[in-house]
C-alpha cells in the first residue's frame, strides 16, 4: 500500500464522493473484538502475575484465581484466532486490509511522507495531509508495536499455555521450544508481561492519535472504525 | 561371562523376594506400570552389567550426597554395587594411580558399552585450569572418557545447565557438558541436586532396557521432568481459588496458603518434587513453608530473586522487573501525550482565534 496511491485516491475522490470505503466488515469487527481481548488479556494478566489479596474461605469453595485464567486463556484464544483471521483477510481483502502486514521500506517517497507525519506530530507542520488508510507513520508504529508484537505475545503466550497444558499437547508441539529457546520459563513469563506493558503503552498512544488526527486532520478515523467509511471534511 | 545385577545382588545376599518387589517398585516410579516389573526382572537376570564411570568436575558432591540417599535400600544396594566395582573417585576404595587405572581398564575393556555419569562441569578458562585431577584438566579427562562411552548422564544443574559456578560472570566459564561433548546422547537431569529416587530411577531404566529414556527438548527424561512442580503441588488449590501466604508469618502462612506471592518459581521449574518429595517422602521445600527455588531450571541463579514473584529481566542490558519497565514507559508516554495534547489545544485555539478575527475581518 503506496501512500502516493492513498494520496491520488484521496484527491480523485475528495471533491465528488467526499468519503471512501476503507475498513471491510471483517476488519472493524476485528478491531473491535480484538480491542475487547487486549482489555481482558491485560487486565487478567496483571492479575496472573500479581494476583488479588487472598480470598476467604475454604480453598474448595473458591476459583477466583482459576476464572482470572480461564478468561485470560478464553481471551487468548480469540485474540490468537482472530489475528488468523485477520491474516486470511489481509490476504483476500482490499489493500487497506494489508497495510498493517507489510511495510514499503524500499519506498524513499513513504520513508519521506513517515518524516512528514513525525513533523506534523511535533508542531512542525501547519497542514496535516489526507490518507484513506492509515498515515505512514501509524503504519510503520501498528507494524511494530501491533503486528510484530502481537505475534510474539501469541508465541510467547502459547508456549506459556503449553506448560499447564502439558507434553505433547498441540500448544506444546507448535510453541513448546519457545521456552528453551527464550532462555526459560521464568524469562518468558518476565518478557510476556513485558510485552503486555508494550502494548497497553502502544495502546494509549492508538487511542490518543485516533481522537486527535478525528479532531485535526480533516478526515474521519474513529468513525471509520465503525462504519468503514473515511469522511473528508474539506 | 560377566556376570549379571542378578547375580550381583544374589552375591550380596538379597533375597529372589526383595529382588522382584524392587523390580515393581522401580517400574512403577518410572510410570510404567506393573506390566514392565517383569520385563525388568528378565532384563536384570539375562543382561550382563553395564558398567557406570561416575566423573567429577567442578561441584559441590550435593549429587552424590543425594543419590546414596536413595530411599529404597535395595535401590541403592544395586546401583552403588555396580558403582563402587567400577569408578567413583568420591565413593570408591581405591585412590591414586590405582583408581586412574580402574578408569584406563574400564574404558578398554567396555569400549562403547560403559555410562558416564558426570556430576559437576568442566571450566573452559585457562585452558581448564581450574579443575585438575590427576594432573590433569578435568576437561581433558571428561573428553577422553566420553568419548568410547555409550551414553552420558549429566548429574545435577552444574552438569545440565552450569549452576552456581556458572552463574554471571562466570569466572572460570563453567560449561554444561552437553556443550562440549557432542555425538553421544546425553541425559540432562537437572537439580541442585536432583532427587535420589530420580537419579537410581534413570540409571536403572538404562541398564535394564539398554536405551535412554524418553527426553524432552532440554534433554531431561519425560518420566520425572515433564511436569512442573505447580501441576502436582498440594498447594495448588490454594493458588486456583486465589488464596496466598504474603508474608512468612501471616495467616496465610499459618494455613498452608499458596506460596505463589513469595516468590515460589513451582509455576517455572521441571522437577518431580511435588510428586515424589524428598528424603523417603518425608517432605520437599513447599511442604515445609518455603517456595521453591527452581534449582533444576536454567540458569537459576541469574533469574532475579528467589522472593519475588516478578523477576528482574537481565536481558538487553537491563536489569529492571516487567512492571518496573511498563510503568516507568506509561508513565512517560502518558506524561508526553498530556503535554501533546495541550499544545496541540492551544495551537488549535490560537489558529481558532485567528480564523474568527479573519472572518470579522472579512465581514
Amino acid at each position: 500500500m503506496l501512500s502516493q496511491q492513498d494520496m491520488l485516491e484521496a484527491e480523485r475522490h475528495g471533491r465528488q464522493v467526499r468519503s471512501i470505503y476503507v475498513y471491510e466488515a471483517p476488519v472493524r469487527l476485528w478491531h473491535w473484538i480484538n480491542a475487547l481481548c487486549m482489555v481482558v488479556l491485560a487486565v487478567t494478566g496483571y492479575f496472573i502475575g500479581l494476583p488479588l489479596p487472598s480470598v476467604p474461605g475454604e480453598a474448595a469453595e473458591n476459583f477466583l484465581m482459576g476464572y482470572i485464567r480461564f478468561a485470560h486463556f478464553a481471551a487468548a484464544y480469540i485474540f490468537a484466532i482472530g489475528l488468523l483471521g485477520r491474516i486470511y483477510w489481509a490476504l483476500v481483502g482490499n489493500h487497506h486490509a494489508r497495510q498493517i502486514f507489510k511495510l514499503p521500506i524500499t519506498n524513499k517517497e513513504w520513508w519521506s511522507e513517515v518524516f512528514f507525519e513525525l513533523r506534523w506530530y511535533l508542531f512542525l507542520e501547519k497542514t496535516p495531509k489526507k490518507y484513506v488508510g492509515h498515515n505512514p507513520m501509524a503504519q510503520l508504529m501498528m507494524f511494530f508495536f501491533f503486528t510484530v508484537l502481537a505475534v510474539g505475545m501469541v508465541f510467547t503466550g502459547f508456549a506459556l499455555y503449553s506448560e499447564g497444558a502439558g507434553l505433547g499437547t498441540w500448544s506444546d508441539t507448535l510453541f513448546g521450544w519457545v521456552i528453551p529457546a527464550l532462555g526459560g520459563s521464568m524469562q518468558v513469563h518476565n518478557l510476556h508481561r513485558l510485552g503486555m506493558w508494550i502494548m497497553m503503552t502502544f495502546a494509549v498512544v492508538h487511542i490518543y492519535a485516533a481522537i486527535r488526527e478525528d479532531i485535526m486532520s480533516r478526515q474521519s478515523l474513529i468513525s471509520t472504525m465503525v462504519s468503514g467509511w473515511r469522511m473528508f471534511k474539506d | 561371562m560377566t556376570e549379571t545385577f542378578y547375580d550381583v545382588l544374589r552375591r550380596q545376599g538379597i533375597s529372589r523376594r526383595s529382588f522382584l518387589k524392587f523390580c515393581s517398585l522401580t517400574a512403577t516410579s518410572l510410570g510404567l506400570g506393573s506390566a514392565a516389573a517383569p520385563r525388568i526382572a528378565q532384563a536384570m537376570e539375562t543382561k550382563p552389567r553395564t558398567p557406570v564411570l561416575w566423573l567429577h568436575g567442578l561441584e559441590c558432591t550435593c549429587c552424590t550426597e543425594s543419590f546414596i540417599r536413595s530411599a529404597h535400600p535395595l535401590t541403592k544396594d544395586v546401583v552403588l554395587s555396580m558403582l563402587s566395582l567400577d569408578y567413583d573417585d568420591t565413593l570408591m576404595a581405591a585412590a591414586g594411580h590405582q583408581a586412574e587405572e580402574i578408569l584406563e581398564e574400564v574404558k578398554r575393556k567396555y569400549k562403547g558399552q560403559y555410562i558416564v555419569a558426570v556430576e559437576g562441569n568442566p571450566p573452559l578458562n585457562e585452558d581448564g585450569m581450574f579443575c585438575i585431577q590427576g594432573g590433569r584438566p578435568f576437561i581433558e579427562k571428561l573428553r577422553e572418557t566420553c568419548a568410547d562411552a555409550k551414553a552420558i548422564i549429566s548429574w545435577g544443574a552444574c552438569a545440565s545447565y552450569g549452576c552456581v559456578q556458572a552463574a554471571k560472570p562466570n569466572p572460570t566459564r563453567a560449561t554444561p557438558v552437553h556443550k562440549v561433548i557432542s555425538g553421544k546422547p546425553i541425559i540432562n537431569v537437572p537439580g541442585c541436586p536432583p532427587i535420589p529416587e530420580v537419579m537410581t530411577g534413570v540409571v536403572t531404566y538404562m541398564l535394564t532396557f539398554d536405551r535412554i529414556p524418553e527426553l524432552d527438548r532440554q534433554g531431561r527424561p519425560k518420566m520425572f521432568y515433564g511436569q512442573r512442580i505447580h501441576d502436582k503441588c498440594y498447594r495448588r488449590g490454594h493458588f486456583d481459588a486465589g488464596q496466598f501466604a504474603e508474608a512468612w508469618d501471616d495467616e496465610g502462612s499459618r494455613k498452608g496458603y499458596c506460596l505463589y506471592k513469595m516468590g515460589c518459581k513451582g509455576p517455572t521449574t521441571y522437577n518431580a518434587c511435588s510428586s515424589m518429595r524428598w528424603n523417603g517422602g518425608v517432605s520437599w521445600p513447599v511442604q515445609s513453608g518455603h517456595g521453591c527455588i527452581g534449582c533444576s531450571e536454567d540458569g537459576f541463579w541469574d533469574k532475579g530473586s528467589f522472593y519475588d514473584r516478578v523477576t528482574d529481566i537481565n536481558a538487553f542490558g537491563v536489569e529492571s522487573n516487567a512492571d518496573t519497565v511498563g510503568k516507568v514507559a506509561a508513565g512517560t508516554v502518558g506524561a508526553a501525550i498530556a503535554a501533546h495534547a495541550a499544545v496541540t489545544a492551544l495551537a488549535r485555539a490560537r489558529q481558532k482565534a485567528g480564523e474568527t478575527a479573519e472572518e470579522k475581518g472579512e465581514k
